[in-house]
């Protein structure tokens, strides 16, 4: 295959590294038809295709310098035969046509190594979407000097304020075409740009990101000098005692605790009997200020607007004033249960089924100035790290607090706290949130990037404090 | 492959890298696993590319590709050596390497059945099997197997003159039963949790592992937990099976000691370690029964750590991590092995695939076995819990707070097992936990086990790693704090 990328001039007018581009939509629906064309002369009685392309680059700095700089292409094309209801997948990422018809192959050989399954489905037919428009140039254009210069800028800062900065300036471009034997076609493509930036202050630190499909629709500087300021804030931890106390979360913190939620929002993960919603359907689970959707199409969203099948995501109410409403839906967990299906499935063959990967909850008029103004003792939490859960079904997720905790005094932001472990339940957290502020795009590193708001709760629970 | 390796550090040489190594790898994958008496997921992949180090103006550039062309490698290499030019715009000091001989050499790991030349309808009917005994036991609501075979070439080569060629078989098995009754999920997992046991060897681990034989007990156990008596909070005395000490050598001892996390590397994902510079050689880790290596080499065992050469080219190496309870070493590499000293790499750079920079990884990091019986053990131990099979792990980015939860516990009073315990978890700080270790069981109940899903590095890589143990006493543990307020 051929990675076409157009060379540039840096500034200073030395040779530069050539930014990405991906091959023309007609060029992956080409690789589809040619996959389809084979697959007739093997025996399949359906062929389903993906073909993913990405080119992606990262910068990674540390000790206020670059020690990493990478860049990657890559295009894999994912096979699924259908043959006497039995059906596999077989991935490639070799596209000449010998390759092509050897995954077409292995999938049928390993189609025919199993039962018969009577509920298989057929492959679905022509889909419409709706259109989304996800791909800025400037962002595809991005070079390694331009992501060079920012992170010096940005470590200027930290050396400034006699801080050591770590951290990435990513971007890339990624694109996904599916086919399918009966006539089925769906393309995305898409851009995406990350910064994210550690200030340490020994023995403090602290932490800032931004993820978008723009590259200007964050500022790394300003990034760098609000991780810097609250990292200079951190220096000179107390130690407090473990309990339950009031806390501040930021829209990351909200995240990647909330991330945990979701895959329980999956019909087949009711069906399995695995998840926190059985038995709690359309029942008070939450707070009445806590309404969720998951809308592929919200503006502050990325991914694709179809799902592993080519089936369009629909905009689903998951919950609605502290009750959750409604599941989603694969083809077929949505035949198992006498529904539509959402466009929520993953790529078959798969046990897990679906799930809502475009969430966007409902903010509220606060700010996090207004909610530490309205507390007369809590915590201001910047970020939550290394979750994971204790209890599946009361929802217990343990984890740590990290790069910046704050104690909050009489409305203001007083010192700074070691770090505490948490045991809470994500239902109970939701049903204690006090304030919410507007739901922005949020990035963590637990879960995937939401639209969520910053919020007040009451009563969270942490267990133990560790040393710094 | 070797022309095409050339072809790139010719290219990278001619466009100003001072040093050089590429990967051309070659990935094979196999996965099939069955739900509730249904197959799961059936699938198979491949993958092949090149990923390309350069060093160039004192700094690091690395490019990948898939285009396997000599115009393909050559535009890649380019890529690379013009990326280490742009990391040379916000450097702070010449990248410096300690020296390495070239070896030109291939190596194979050991197996003796290839998975992926046996009849998968068998691999599959096994599974099946093994799903229907845990779907015979009431109760049980939820039956998971799976088997995965992993089969990864690579051809490393670099401009001091290495070149090297590898294969790895890696066979990874296990099954789980769910039980969902009264508000409550329980699990049980064999033999061990997220996913089984993983090592480099063939089919023969499915065969030795048997899985038929421990489904219907998998089933039961899982079903047994609603009616046990929940784990009560306490200080006392916790005894670990081997496979959730596995855990915790990973997340307590193994991840700390890798150089680049202590260099602040890994600052804005990962995060650092407690083990600063100043406490080699001279902070007491553990008490002094905990001995551990960080053992590449094939002696130590067929662990998923285990290799001839690390993917900077360096030969498999022991090191002492623990000695006699003393912090004596870190995990390096060619670029930070100078810093603590050393005149040479520890041997642990790897890399996930060849579109994967490869950074300082655990080999195989194992607590030594001590000289218990497992039998003994328990007779001499008046009152404790012990504690089976990892159910969640997680500690703090300096690596000193942790807190485990597991499957099941027992309880143990006057030397015997009395009733089974839901619920179960303890939590310590890491230097505290380990100087209270006060019986390791012997070699003959230690194990290799197998973590496949070590992830670190941005972009995000996944690394199986490996990490010995038998069952271990520990005393004054903080046991049941996640359930604690709940």
């Amino acid at each position: 295959m051929s990675t076409s990328r157009k060379s540039g001039k840096s500034p200073a007018g030395k040779s530069t590294a050539p930014s990405a581009q991906l091959f023309p939509e007609r060029e992956l629906r080409r690789i589809i038809d040619t996959v389809l064309r084979l697959a007739k002369t093997t025996g399949a009685d359906e062929t389903e295709v993906h073909v993913d392309e990405t080119a992606d680059s990262l910068t990674r700095f540390a000790n206020n310098a670059i020690h990493q700089n990478v860049a990657e292409h890559g295009l894999n094309v994912s096979i699924r035969t259908v043959v006497d209801h039995r059906t596999a997948r077989a991935t490639t990422n070799r596209i000449d046509e010998d390759s092509l018809r050897a995954a077409i192959e292995a999938s049928l050989s390993l189609a025919h190594s199993q039962p018969k399954d009577p509920h298989l489905l057929p492959l679905p037919g022509k889909q419409r979407y709706r259109r989304v428009n996800r791909f800025l140039k400037d962002t595809a254009a991005l070079t390694p000097e331009e992501r060079a210069r920012a992170v010096r800028r940005a470590c200027d800062i930290a050396i400034q304020n006699g801080q050591v900065a770590a951290g990435i300036f990513a971007s890339g471009l990624q694109q996904s075409a599916l086919g399918n034997s009966r006539g089925l076609f769906a393309a995305y493509r898409e851009t995406h740009a990350e910064f994210s930036i550690t200030m340490q202050e020994n023995p403090a630190a602290s932490w800032a990101k931004a993820n978008a499909a723009s590259v200007r629709a964050f500022d790394p500087q300003r990034l760098a000098r609000r991780a810097s300021e609250k990292a200079h804030l951190a220096v000179d931890a107390r130690e407090l005692p473990p309990g339950r106390y009031t806390v501040v979360l930021e829209p990351a913190a909200v995240l990647d605790l909330v991330g945990f939620l979701f895959y329980d929002f999956a019909a087949t993960a009711l069906e399995d009997k695995r998840s926190c919603l059985n038995d709690r359907m359309g029942k008070p689970l939450f707070g009445k200020n806590i309404s969720i959707t998951d809308d592929a199409h919200h503006p502050l969203q990325l991914g694709a607007p179809f799902d592993g099948e080519g089936i369009p995501r629909q905009q689903v109410a998951l919950v609605d004033c502290g009750v959750p409403k409604n599941l989603v839906y694969s083809r077929s967990s949505a035949k198992s249960a006498n529904k539509k299906p959402t466009g929520h499935g993953f790529a078959l063959p798969n046990e897990y089924g679906e799930a809502p990967m475009n969430l966007v909850f409902a903010g509220g008029d606060s700010s996090l100035e207004k909610m530490a103004a309205s507390t007369d003792r809590g915590l201001l939490v910047t970020r939550l790290w290394y979750i994971r859960e204790v209890d599946p079904y009361e929802k217990v997720m343990t984890g740590m607090t990290r790069d910046g905790l704050f104690l909050i005094e009489k409305g203001k932001v007083t010192s700074a706290v070691r770090n505490f472990r948490f045991n809470q339940s994500i239902l109970e957290m939701l049903r204690n949130v006090e304030q919410l502020g507007p739901a922005v795009r949020a990035t963590g590193e637990e879960a995937f990037e939401m639209v969520v708001p910053a919020m007040k709760v009451r009563d969270f629970h942490f267990s133990e404090v560790t040393k710094f | 492959m070797w022309d095409l390796c050339t072809n790139a550090l010719d290219t990278a040489r001619l466009r100003g890298a001072t040093y050089a190594d590429v990967r051309m790898m070659h990935l094979r994958q196999r996965d099939l696993t069955t739900k509730n008496g249904q197959v799961g997921t059936l699938a198979q992949s491949e993958s092949i590319g090149i990923g390309i180090r350069a060093l160039a103006h004192g700094a690091w550039g690395f490019a990948s590709t898939d285009r396997l062309t000599r115009e393909g490698v050559s535009a890649c290499a380019g890529e690379a050596v013009s990326i280490a030019k742009a990391s040379s715009l916000a450097k702070r000091g010449d990248v410096e390497m300690v020296p390495e001989d070239a070896y030109v050499d291939s190596w194979q790991s050991p197996f003796r059945k290839d998975p992926f030349e046996l009849p998968l309808e068998n691999q599959l009917a096994l599974l099946l099997a093994a799903d229907a005994e845990m779907r015979r036991i009431k109760g049980v609501t939820l039956t998971e197997a799976g088997l995965q075979f992993r089969k990864i070439d690579s051809w490393f080569a670099s401009s001091i003159g290495s070149r090297i060629h590898q294969r790895k078989l890696i066979t990874g098995c296990g099954i789980a039963a769910t039980s969902f009754q009264g508000g409550e999920i329980q699990k049980r997992s064999y033999p061990n949790s997220f996913g089984g046991q993983h090592a480099l060897g063939g089919y023969e681990l499915v065969e030795s592992l048997d899985l038929l034989k421990h489904a219907p007990r998998v089933g039961e156990e899982a079903a047994a937990l609603h009616s046990a008596a929940q784990c009560l909070e306490k200080t006392g005395t916790l005894i670990l099976g081997g496979s959730q000490l596995g855990l915790q050598i990973h997340e307590s001892v193994g991840h700390p000691i890798e150089l680049d996390r202590v260099l602040g590397q890994e600052a804005n994902f990962a995060g650092t370690s407690f083990l600063t510079l100043d406490q080699l050689n001279k902070l007491r880790y553990g008490s002094d029964i905990v001995n551990v290596v960080a053992d590449a080499r094939l002696e130590h065992g067929a662990g998923l750590g285990s290799f001839a050469y690390d993917d900077e080219g360096v030969p498999a190496q022991c090191t002492d991590i623990i000695k006699d309870g003393q912090f004596r070493g870190y995990l390096s590499n060619r670029e930070t092995a100078h810093l603590i000293g050393l005149k040479r790499s520890s041997g642990t750079m790897r890399t996930e695939s060849w579109n994967r920079l490869p950074i300082i990884r655990m080999t195989n990091i194992s607590l030594n076995p001590g000289t218990w019986d497992f039998d003994d053990l328990i007779a001499d131990t008046d009152d404790a819990i012990l504690m089976e099979t990892n159910r969640s792990w997680s500690i703090d980015d300096r690596r000193y707070q942790f807190q485990f939860s597991t499957e099941m516990g027992w309880e143990i009073k006057g030397g015997k097992k009395t009733r089974m315990l839901k619920n179960p978890s303890y939590s310590g700080i890491t230097t505290e936990f380990w100087n209270s270790c006060d019986a390791i069981c012997s070699r003959d109940h230690w194990t290799l086990w197998g973590t496949p899903n070590c992830g670190k590095g941005q972009p995000m890589q996944t690394m199986g790693t490996g990490h010995g143990a038998a069952p271990s006493r520990f005393r004054n543990v903080k046991i049941g704090s996640a359930f604690s307020n709940q």
